[in-house]
């Protein structure tokens, strides 16, 4: 049974991030905040100690949280005053609200900034893109991982077009032996970021329909996100049964176990794959609408890195910022990671297959970022919050994709008046 | 006893446990009444708006909608547990303390094990046995031939409540029959060797003697479990996030309140806010037991043996 009341949790995190905090924080050694706690491995064994060839002498802790509760306990320890040195920044308002409270400083002057294109930087730049705030880490791409196998068994391949995706689907349902598609519900973000977002940007085109967007000239109501809705409404026949129960480790172990033909794919599943499927995977970017000629693609910029106003240490901090813009550190992380590519326009090998096919596409489609993210889920209702239930909804069937739209456009036009 | 040493007496005894319950229970209870009357600008800067946060909690459909929608499945997940917790854990009781009873200890702890376990252990296996994919209820139903009857109820907005809400039960059952086994052996053997005199049977017995005398301690564990409903939280967020789907059908004040101060994904936490949502479920469970007090508790006749 619970014991305490809620209400005390906020003071007790506080109270006991104070005592944690008085252990740690000396000059000469760093602290890294992350999400990533799957990457924890690779900071240790690789990042880490490239950076101490370099500067033997400064110390680097990589402390990650689990990734749902990084927001929460990344604020409430900087608060308290005992965050790390160096803060993972997620994309756009969580990391605008923490510059806003000056808990984060500007990284403008830092050497190598020039390393990046304003797009790489826009996630992490002030509203009016004057004062940058992280130096960006790597983007995601979303698409489709296929099994080259049971592409090969049932004698089929890539689908360039949505039909030919449908056609696709409908011979691997008719087959029995693999599921279709593999992607579940229950944990509603993989309908809205493998499902809405992947798919989506080939109708409302990319950055041209996000801007609008923002500007208001476009509603989420209008049929280009309808379609959108439509499309991934049709997936449902041909999900693994059950797929409302089905959590996202539920879908990676459903594939790399070889179960899957298809697999709704942000690029940064690769990493979990190689290590655990047996199989040829391929990738293929998010088959086009009919009548649509240019390819879009959700290439996400995700991290990025700042460093905390109240740290002890800001000196180091910047050192290793620095070294965060080379393409020394862009290499290690690139293939380290296969699936987070970085940002920095010094070009990369990738070697990893599957990693380098989906970057590849940025050279034949063009790239776009999550709607949802910049501005429009600054207020309540919470649009990414709102975009993962009614996708999640509209995939269920228990929601029709003009519904779903309009669900969200009410949510924004409670609190977003764009300037027209 | 001079009154300045029954004083002295009543400080050194009382005096280390007022002191720790003011600083960890009182104050942030008292601290966070005073934060939900604020507001925070974007710098961070609080500002003093009185009753504002409570009149949008409850009045702005925004927030009143998913406020309703948390304390209606909140009262859901509590009769769950008054109407299937609470029978089993006495009838479970009832049955371990009859006499001749074997493996009495065994049993015991077998149906005690869950309430150790971690919530997310519990969480995480629940997930797998009820999992479509691997799970095994699915095959366990189809054995039996019962199949067809299989859904994936976690997932689904009709079951998923109920569902989280028996696996809650399965997890703490074993309070409510270890509270009331504990009761069961303090009630006097001759009382019942009497009863068995008189002819009754031991259902009977259970029913017309031992029942009775147990009440009291029913109704503490009532009360526990009503505490303990409304302020729930780590079970639901285990299996279903903060969100709580689908589509907020198993959200309840507890990762209303957690979505709502931390926040979730790119929303970003609203600490006052927060702060009002548990001022209004520190009412919400304090309305309980004055209700539970006033109405139930004065009528509970005690029998002194």
């Amino acid at each position: 049974m619970r014991r305490t009341f809620k209400a005390a949790m906020g003071a007790e995190l506080a109270a006991l991030a104070l005592l944690a905090g008085l252990g740690a924080a000396q000059a000469g050694s760093l602290k890294i905040e992350s999400w990533r706690n799957d990457d924890a491995d690779i900071w240790n064994s690789k990042i880490i100690p490239a950076f101490n060839k370099r500067y033997p002498d400064i110390k680097i802790e990589f402390a990650p949280s689990a990734p749902k509760e990084y927001n929460a306990a990344l604020n409430a320890r900087l608060d308290g005053g005992t965050a790390g040195d160096l803060i993972t920044c997620r994309p756009f308002d969580a990391s605008l609200a923490l510059y806003q409270k000056h808990q984060l400083d500007a990284v403008d002057g830092l050497n190598g900034m020039d390393n990046f294109s304003d797009v790489a930087k826009a996630a992490w730049q002030t509203d009016d893109g004057k004062t940058t705030f992280c130096v960006p880490i790597a983007s995601v791409i979303t698409g489709f991982i296929y099994n080259k196998e049971a592409f090969a068994k049932v004698g089929v391949s890539e689908p360039k077009t949505l039909d030919e995706f449908h056609a696709v689907l409908e011979k691997f349902k008719k087959d029995g032996t693999y599921v279709p598609l593999v992607m579940g519900t229950a944990d509603q973000w993989e309908a809205a970021t493998m499902g809405f977002q992947n798919v989506g940007p080939d109708y409302w085109k990319g950055e041209a329909g996000r801007a609008n967007l923002i500007a208001g000239k476009e509603k989420l109501t209008d049929p280009q996100y309808v379609a959108a809705f439509k499309e991934i409404a049709g997936w449902a026949p041909y999900l693994g049964s059950g797929f409302q129960a089905q959590t996202y480790a539920d879908s990676q172990n459903l594939f790399s176990l070889g179960k899957g033909a298809i697999y709704a794919a942000g690029s940064w599943d690769i990493s979990t794959f190689r290590g655990q499927a047996k199989f040829a995977m391929g990738a293929f970017p998010p088959p086009q609408p009919a009548g649509t000629t240019d390819c879009y693609i959700s290439d996400h910029t995700d991290i990025a890195m700042g460093v905390n106003a109240a740290s002890k240490n800001k000196e180091d901090a910047k050192k290793f910022l620095e070294w965060l813009t080379t393409p020394e550190f862009a290499t290690i992380y690139a293939n380290a990671l296969p699936g987070f590519f970085p940002l920095a326009k010094t070009p990369v090998k990738v070697e990893d297959d599957v990693a380098a096919t989906m970057v590849g596409w940025r050279q034949s489609c063009k790239s776009t970022i999550r709607n949802s993210y910049q501005i429009l889920s600054r207020g309540t209702p919470n649009l990414e919050n709102e975009l993962w239930n009614v996708s999640a909804q509209v995939v269920n069937g228990k929601l029709t994709p003009d519904a779903a739209g309009k669900q969200l456009q009410d949510g924004l036009d409670k609190w977003y008046k764009p300037a027209k | 006893m001079p009154r300045a040493k029954l004083a002295g007496l009543l400080l050194f005894f009382l005096g280390p446990a007022v002191a720790i319950y003011t600083l960890f229970s009182v104050y942030p209870l008292v601290a966070t009444m005073a934060l939900s009357t604020y507001t925070s600008d974007p710098s961070g800067a609080r500002h003093f708006v009185g009753l504002a946060n409570f009149e949008t909690l409850l009045g702005d459909a925004l927030w009143s909608k998913p406020f309703w929608n948390a304390l209606g499945n909140n009262l859901i997940f509590f009769a769950v547990h008054m109407c299937v917790q609470n029978p089993i854990g006495i009838a479970l009781a009832g049955l371990l303390s009859l006499p001749g009873l074997r493996l009495k200890s065994f049993y015991r702890t077998v149906m005690f094990l869950p309430t150790m376990l971690s919530v997310v252990i519990v969480g995480f296996s629940w997930n797998l046995i009820l999992s479509p994919l691997w799970g095994v209820a699915a095959g366990a139903l189809k054995a039996v031939g019962l199949g067809s009857l299989f859904a994936p109820w976690l997932g689904l907005e009709s079951s998923a409540l109920v569902t989280l809400s028996l696996i809650s039960v399965w997890q703490f059952v074993g309070i409510p029959m270890m509270l009331i086994y504990a009761a069961l052996l303090n009630i006097p053997q001759e009382l019942i060797d009497a009863a068995r005199v008189d002819g009754l049977g031991q259902f009977r017995i259970f029913l017309h003697i031992k029942l009775p005398l147990v009440l009291p301690t029913i109704s503490l564990v009532s009360v526990l479990t009503f505490v303990a409903n409304f302020n729930a939280f780590d079970l639901i967020y285990s299996i279903k996030g903060a969100l709580a789907g689908p589509n907020f059908a198993t959200d309840i004040l507890g990762t209303f309140f957690y979505r709502t101060f931390f926040g979730n994904q790119l929303q970003l936490g609203n600490p006052t806010m927060g702060a009002a949502v548990a001022t209004v479920m520190f009412f919400i469970i304090l309305l309980g037991l004055c209700l539970y007090l006033f109405l139930v508790q004065r009528r509970i006749r005690r029998y002194a043996f």
